[in-house]
């Protein structure tokens, strides 16, 4: 390659490399800067605490919990929203009346505000709200959805499922409709039942999209913020504080840039360990054409 | 929708900071000052207020070309200003609520005291000792307390009607506001009595109930946890009963909204009149006797200079301006004054139009000077977290109220420290 074709090259990164550098690098490295120190806000002091925060991580009672919330909330959203998805589309994969239409309506949630689409369910899940209207029709006695624990938990996990399934659904269609339609006819002529079909061709030709969905789902999962802060607010007790929530509170609440800049580092931290196991398991899963 | 990505440009946006907090505290300019003053208020009546009175202001006073009132939505009022003090973008003057004492502690705001009493006409003695404490160290004014509005019982009069309940106001006590509101509940479904804004997460505001039983928050130096104390147990179990067993109170779960018609008694600061919206008949009373007698408590509001402005000589000159007698007579029409000379029901009346003279000398004038302000201590927002997080378990049918309580003394007794 010439040097003037790699000028050409550099210049056609560099608008996405200053924006990495602007946006990931430079606050990545000032988040572990402000992890190594005490910051008054309010006098601007900046005080080098070294390993304090992390020390502070290590002994913090309520953190233990939160990890657990994280994984229960994470780990719900992505197998959910993983088997949700893929069923929506393998069912919406086929020809029938109103097939467009469904695809739409399931679909619409993403493109909706999560403020606003998580306020209308606060509303809904409120003691006296909707859901419970709807299950006193059918002699269900609710529950209070959102005031203990497991349910709290529930809810959070399903508006966060029902309003991102949607993207999933799309990109295992678009997935689905990229199996050459030989494959399943021959597998019919050689006896294959509808289950083994869907083992044995659909999902190892679309493994490369579930790896995609899975990678995303889980980012996107760790970071769910809104539903937390408009449903919830952590609670009851730390039931549904997340790692993100909890980060938030500690930099922009209670002040504590230092402790939330160590623990938005652990987040982190999470993230990419899980996109690296991920990427690396694809070799034993994931199934490439060429 | 902060993300972990929109977490660290949020740091990067605040590591300015470092370098331009610590250049504030004089003024640096003499001539093109331009003032600015953070507000929660979007009112535009209160907002037009402002901007004549710094017109008026800025007239008698060339050097400076402008004064901004810059309103922040309430609910993010604090988490913006401090991001703005944090990243060196600080106003000149903010309005400050629970931040006040963190504020204060840390040498964020300017002295007042010398210049107020300095300032020619202000009548620093006209201040009420009762609403200055909050905004106070040894004895040195830090932040003017411009909004002092006590809270008040308001009733539903056509709800108890409807339930063939009667209120007398003389003699009032908890248990009759219970006993009414259940009352009330059965007859129509309705709540009975809400503390408004309390939604089963502000528990500072229940200390308008557990201040009638005796109970404290913290000790008046903020060092020792209140919430074990035989008062507030018997305050919190009021309130329990109230909800699972008399079900006079609306339960964690359930909207009830008082102004939309939905309660018939609602705790709530006088200022909150503007939500009647004339849809029922109404009254309004000092809040009821508890068993440790008669009480009142304020919600206060005050405005204070920032020690990083550079121009916090000149922004301390328009805060003296802007709370002289006669400005302060005319922000009195929005918000109960500190000044003694402006309290009168009658003055209070002429520009309200939800209550009579005699109503509000008897729920704001005479419950101000000895009122007591709703809990506040330095790292307000991590105590009210913590204790919220205990206090979440309070409100079920079973709830253990002495653990529950114990345990919100173990939360927030690390944070409790000598204001």
């Amino acid at each position: 390659m010439g040097r003037a074709d790699a000028a050409t090259g550099y210049l056609f990164i560099a608008p996405q490399l200053v924006g990495v550098l602007v946006f990931v690098i430079v606050p990545v490295g000032l988040a572990i800067w402000y992890s190594l120190n005490d910051w008054n806000i309010f006098t601007g002091q900046l005080t080098y605490v070294g390993g304090g925060n992390y020390q502070a991580a290590l002994d913090d009672p309520a953190l233990p919990s939160v990890l657990g919330a994280t994984a229960v909330f994470s780990g719900g959203v992505v197998a959910l929203n993983i088997v949700l998805g893929l069923a929506l589309a393998v069912m919406l994969n086929r020809r029938f009346k109103g097939a467009v239409l469904f695809r739409t309506l399931f679909f619409s949630p993403v493109v909706v505000s999560v403020v606003a689409w998580t306020l209308v369910w606060g509303f809904l899940l409120q003691d006296n709200g909707g859901v419970n209207g709807v299950l006193a029709l059918v002699g269900v006695d609710g529950p209070n959805w959102l005031q203990n624990g497991p349910t709290a938990m529930v809810a959070v996990t399903f508006t966060q499922v029902v309003r991102s399934v949607g993207i999933n659904m799309v990109l295992f269609l678009a997935a689905l409709q990229g199996v050459p339609g030989e494959l399943y006819e021959a597998a019919r002529l050689d006896g294959a039942d509808p289950r083994r079909i869907f083992f044995r061709i659909t999902l190892p030709l679309i493994s490369p999209t579930l790896l995609l969905t899975a990678i995303i789902t889980i980012v996107g999962a760790l970071q769910s913020f809104a539903q937390i802060a408009v449903l919830t607010e952590g609670g009851p007790g730390l039931s549904t504080t997340v790692l993100v929530y909890y980060v938030f509170q500690q930099a922009f609440s209670f002040n504590d840039i230092g402790y939330g800049s160590t623990l938005a580092l652990m987040l982190l931290t999470f993230v990419m360990v899980l996109t690296v196991i991920q990427w690396q398991l694809r070799r034993k899963w994931v199934f490439y054409e060429d | 929708m902060p993300t972990t990505a929109k977490k660290l440009v949020s740091a990067l946006a605040l590591g300015t900071f470092a370098t331009t907090a610590a250049c504030g505290g004089t003024d640096a300019a003499t001539e093109d000052i331009e003032l600015r003053m953070s507000v929660w208020t979007s009112n535009e009546d209160q907002l037009a207020l402002f901007d004549s009175i710094a017109d008026a202001y800025i007239a008698d006073h060339p050097e400076i070309t402008s004064i901004t009132f810059e309103s922040l939505p309430f609910e993010e009022y604090n988490t913006t200003l401090t991001t703005q003090i944090a990243g060196g973008n600080a106003p000149d003057l903010a309005w400050m609520g629970d931040l006040s004492a963190d504020l204060i502690d840390s040498g964020a705001l300017v002295p007042l005291t010398d210049a107020l009493e300095g300032t020619e006409g202000w009548d620093y003695g006209d201040l009420l000792p009762s609403v200055t404490g909050e905004f106070s160290r040894d004895g040195e004014l830090y932040a003017y307390p411009f909004s002092n509005s006590p809270f008040a019982l308001y009733v539903n009069t056509d709800l108890l009607a409807e339930a063939g309940q009667t209120f007398d106001p003389a003699g009032l006590t908890w248990d009759k506001v219970s006993e009414i509101g259940a009352a009330v509940h059965d007859a129509t479904g309705k709540g009975g009595f809400v503390v408004n804004d309390f939604n089963y997460s502000s528990w500072n505001t229940l200390a308008t109930i557990w201040t009638g039983f005796g109970a404290t928050a913290w000790d008046t130096d903020g060092t020792e946890c209140g919430f074990t104390s035989p008062e507030m147990t018997e305050a919190f179990t009021f309130l329990h009963k109230a909800i699972y067993t008399d079900e006079s109170m609306p339960g964690p779960g359930t909207t009830a909204d008082f102004f939309a018609g939905d309660a018939a008694f609602a705790v709530a600061q006088v200022s909150r009149a503007g939500n009647l919206d004339g849809s029922f008949a109404y009254d309004i009373a000092p809040l009821p006797a508890g068993p440790a007698g008669d009480y009142s408590v304020i919600g206060q509001a005050g405005m204070g200079v920032l020690a990083s402005s550079p121009n916090a000589e000149a922004a301390t000159g328009f805060l003296a301006y802007l709370t002289n007698p006669e400005n302060a007579a005319q922000l009195a029409q929005y918000f109960p004054p500190p000044r003694q000379s402006l309290l009168t029901g009658e003055a209070l009346a002429a520009n309200n139009e939800k209550f009579t003279a005699e109503q509000l000398q008897t729920v704001v004038v005479d419950q101000i000077a000895d009122a007591v302000t709703l809990p506040n201590h330095t790292n307000p927002a991590e105590i009210a977290q913590k204790a919220k997080t205990e206090l979440d378990a309070m409100w079920a049918p079973d709830a253990d109220i002495p653990g529950v309580l114990a345990s919100v003394c173990s939360a927030v007794d690390p944070l409790l420290v000598a204001k």
